[in-house]
């Protein structure tokens, strides 16, 4: 069980710039964490700051009391493994040998009959034992995303960080994934970080739930009860919803209503104070209402005419082109 | 479909050699073996047929080597090839017969410097692309060609030498082709060197050589200039027992090299995040891989000037056959490179004996590549 300790971080790619503003964070506890917030608010970044991928412009990040920024890559390394959100090899190379890839502190040259056993049984975990030989991209995106996960387990760190290890699997997977990691977290006493944009598998999954807001910092931490809450989820991600508690499973539930775009009282119906309907679509011809302004806006028109016009022609053109290049 | 059965038979091979292993037997044919095991076994056995491949590529570039150094205006046969170098070698102070005369003095040179060029050239190529993760780099993406060329046009057209004597034109053209790396250093400095940034600083290095050469040639008398433009086709005519250590040296020092780092580049692959996670200092490990390829290819191509095509196209015709793990990759495209070097040199034997190898290497080697390339159904690149 590794201690992280995040001490008044701040990150930037120069001064003006600025990503993360004050960020403190202990975490003591074995246990799956889920970050959550809005898109480019820091979550990558904050991970990023612990696993020594970026240096901080301030602050410090301690694992078990000793400071990232002095220690060597490689001891790093050995306590905390990171698991990026996509990655394409240029070159790929089998499965088997990707993920053997994530036993690099752990091997010499060769392969040890250890390492390969241990592989084997991480892809069996993640289901995806019989693609051992195939090429890496020649899989999908979501049994990628089984890779990289096997990448990450077989580097048996006290600390695993995933960005984002649901995206592009399937709803089974989801679950099974976040099951499978908050069982390991428990089993093997490890912190295990993810990047989520589910709320309800955060609410579902999730230890502990740090929430991030703009401009870049945290905005609550706490168990899923506490950080879900209408107000902070309205705060944070500018969306109304709703909180339902599912009494079996016990656990909240997200019900998510309207998107609220610029200032929310501004689509209100003034006569009854409804909120307004969570879309509108814009509109295409000029500022005012459509009928009304039509003779004014009416060069639009003629050239949508022109162009829909010509498109069959184009199109036609393009097939003949076609049939010509790969006949 | 001949390909696929020959592919398979390779690996019933490589099973058979694995299974005469009784550890691996125990775990591939008892019942209580477990799942794990049987795969480990398999993949060991995978591995097994790979390193095989790599054996049977090492004996014909042997018998390549035979044959090459039999062929010119004075035939020896095969057999008689090895005869003489085995007669020499048990008896090497004794008077020798003219074949061990030709194979020795005359042929040997320049087959061994074709040999080790080749494996070097396709050694630093292999790494290059998997640094550069780009299956368009070569040894000489940084510049190093044009660094030499320019070296070489000084002291041949100026008569301007870093070192009087006659290792001159070599040791400008080693000092001028290593400029690019030690550019790419100084600018590291600065800034983290991505591979975006090394290749386009080495174009844009290499676009300022050729203008400086290209003045230099066009102000220079004909002869010279004409002898600078033999230089920078690639030639093996300047091979001599003086010249080979070094160029054994830097392409076997420099391979061994590059394997010990194949782990480095394998993660590399995967992008730098994942790297650094992993516990690489990127930055660091990228400007060592480059220096060292950069030692390599400055040292072969100041002896033999600029041979190109065997570091691009040997790296990928490895790639074809043992994918692209960096630990088999860069000894097989070694093999390949040296291989396809004999091969062109046989050719240059055959045909016209005065006719540089750089000129073979590219029209035997542009189509065959082609060729490969519209017959690859498994997706490598």
């Amino acid at each position: 069980m590794t201690d992280i300790v995040i001490k008044d971080v701040d990150f930037g790619y120069s001064e003006d710039r600025i990503v993360l503003h004050d960020i403190n964070l202990e975490i003591h506890e074995p246990g799956l964490y889920c970050i959550i917030g809005p898109n480019g608010v820091g979550k990558s970044t904050m991970v990023k700051c612990v696993s020594k991928i970026i240096e901080p412009l301030r602050g410090q990040v301690l694992l078990d009391g000793e400071d990232v920024a002095k220690m060597h890559h490689k001891d790093v390394a050995k306590k905390v493994g990171f698991v990026p959100a996509f990655s394409q090899d240029a070159f790929s190379m089998s499965v088997i040998n990707t993920i053997l890839i994530g036993r690099y502190n752990h091997q010499k040259w060769g392969s040890r009959q250890k390492d390969l056993e241990m592989v084997y049984k991480t892809m069996k975990l993640l289901h995806i034992e019989n693609l051992g030989m195939r090429n890496y991209n020649a899989l999908s995106a979501g049994q990628h995303q089984k890779v990289s996960i096997a990448r990450g387990l077989v580097q048996e760190p006290a600390v695993l960080i995933l960005d984002e290890p649901t995206a592009n699997l399937d709803v089974k997977y989801q679950v099974y994934v976040m099951e499978m990691l908050r069982a390991i977290a428990i089993e093997k006493g490890m912190v295990i970080m993810t990047i989520c944009h589910d709320l309800n598998i955060t609410a579902k999954y999730a230890h502990q739930v740090i929430m991030l807001a703009r401009p870049g910092r945290i905005h609550a931490v706490g168990p899923p009860d506490e950080v879900l809450t209408e107000e902070n989820i309205r705060e944070v991600y500018g969306i109304n919803c709703r909180i339902v508690r599912d009494e079996e499973m016990d656990i909240p539930y997200i019900i998510l209503g309207s998107a609220i775009m610029g200032a929310a009282e501004d689509y209100r119906n003034p006569s009854n104070g409804a909120p307004a309907p969570s879309f509108t679509l814009p509109l295409i011809y000029g500022e005012g209402v459509y009928p009304s302004n039509i003779n004014a806006n009416i060069q639009y028109i003629v050239w949508i005419q022109i162009v829909w016009g010509i498109s069959p022609f184009i199109n036609t053109f393009k097939n003949t082109r076609k049939d010509c290049l790969y006949r | 479909m001949s390909k696929l059965k020959i592919r398979t038979k390779v690996a019933e091979l490589g099973k058979g050699v694995r299974l005469s292993n009784v550890a691996s037997r125990k775990y591939r044919d008892s019942d209580t073996a477990t799942a794990s095991q049987r795969a480990v076994a398999d993949y060991k056995a995978y591995r097994y047929a790979k390193t095989l491949m790599l054996i049977v590529v090492a004996l014909l570039c042997l018998v390549a080597l035979g044959v090459d150094i039999g062929l010119g205006p004075y035939h020896i046969d095969f057999l008689d090839v090895y005869r003489a170098i085995f007669d020499r070698l048990g008896d090497w102070g004794g008077t020798m017969t003219t074949d061990e005369k030709v194979v020795w003095d005359l042929r040997m040179p320049r087959v061994l410097t074709a040999l080790f060029a080749g494996m070097g050239l396709a050694m630093a190529g292999a790494a290059m692309q998997s640094m550069m993760k780009n299956p368009l780099a070569d040894p000489y993406t940084t510049g190093i060609s044009s660094g030499a060329a320019l070296g070489a046009t000084l002291a041949m057209t100026m008569g301007i030498f870093l070192i009087p004597g006659t290792f001159g034109t070599v040791v400008n053209a080693f000092v001028f082709a290593l400029i690019p790396a030690g550019f790419i250093i100084a600018m590291s400095v600065y800034r983290k060197p991505s591979p975006a940034m090394i290749i386009l600083s080495g174009i844009s290095l290499m676009y300022i050589f050729n203008a400086i050469q290209s003045y230099l040639m066009l102000v220079a008398d004909p002869n010279a200039a004409s002898s600078v433009y033999a230089w920078t086709i690639g030639s093996l005519n300047q091979a001599s027992w003086d010249n080979l250590p070094f160029i054994f040296c830097v392409s076997l020092l420099g391979g061994i090299a590059l394997m010990y780092m194949a782990r480095v580049l394998n993660t590399m692959n995967s992008g730098d995040a994942y790297s650094k996670s992993i516990g690489i200092n990127v930055n660091r490990a990228r400007i060592i891989v480059l220096v060292t390829i950069s030692v390599v290819a400055a040292g072969i191509v100041s002896f033999t000037g600029i041979i190109g095509f065997i570091g691009l196209v040997g790296p990928h015709i490895a790639r074809m056959f043992v994918g692209s793990d960096n630990k088999i990759l860069i000894p097989a495209a070694g093999l390949m490179g040296a291989g396809l070097m004999l091969l062109a040199d046989c050719v240059v034997q055959t045909v016209a004996e005065t006719m540089p190898i750089g000129i073979i290497t590219s029209i035997i080697g542009g189509p065959v590549f082609m060729l490969l390339i519209l017959r690859q159904k498994r997706e490598v690149w």
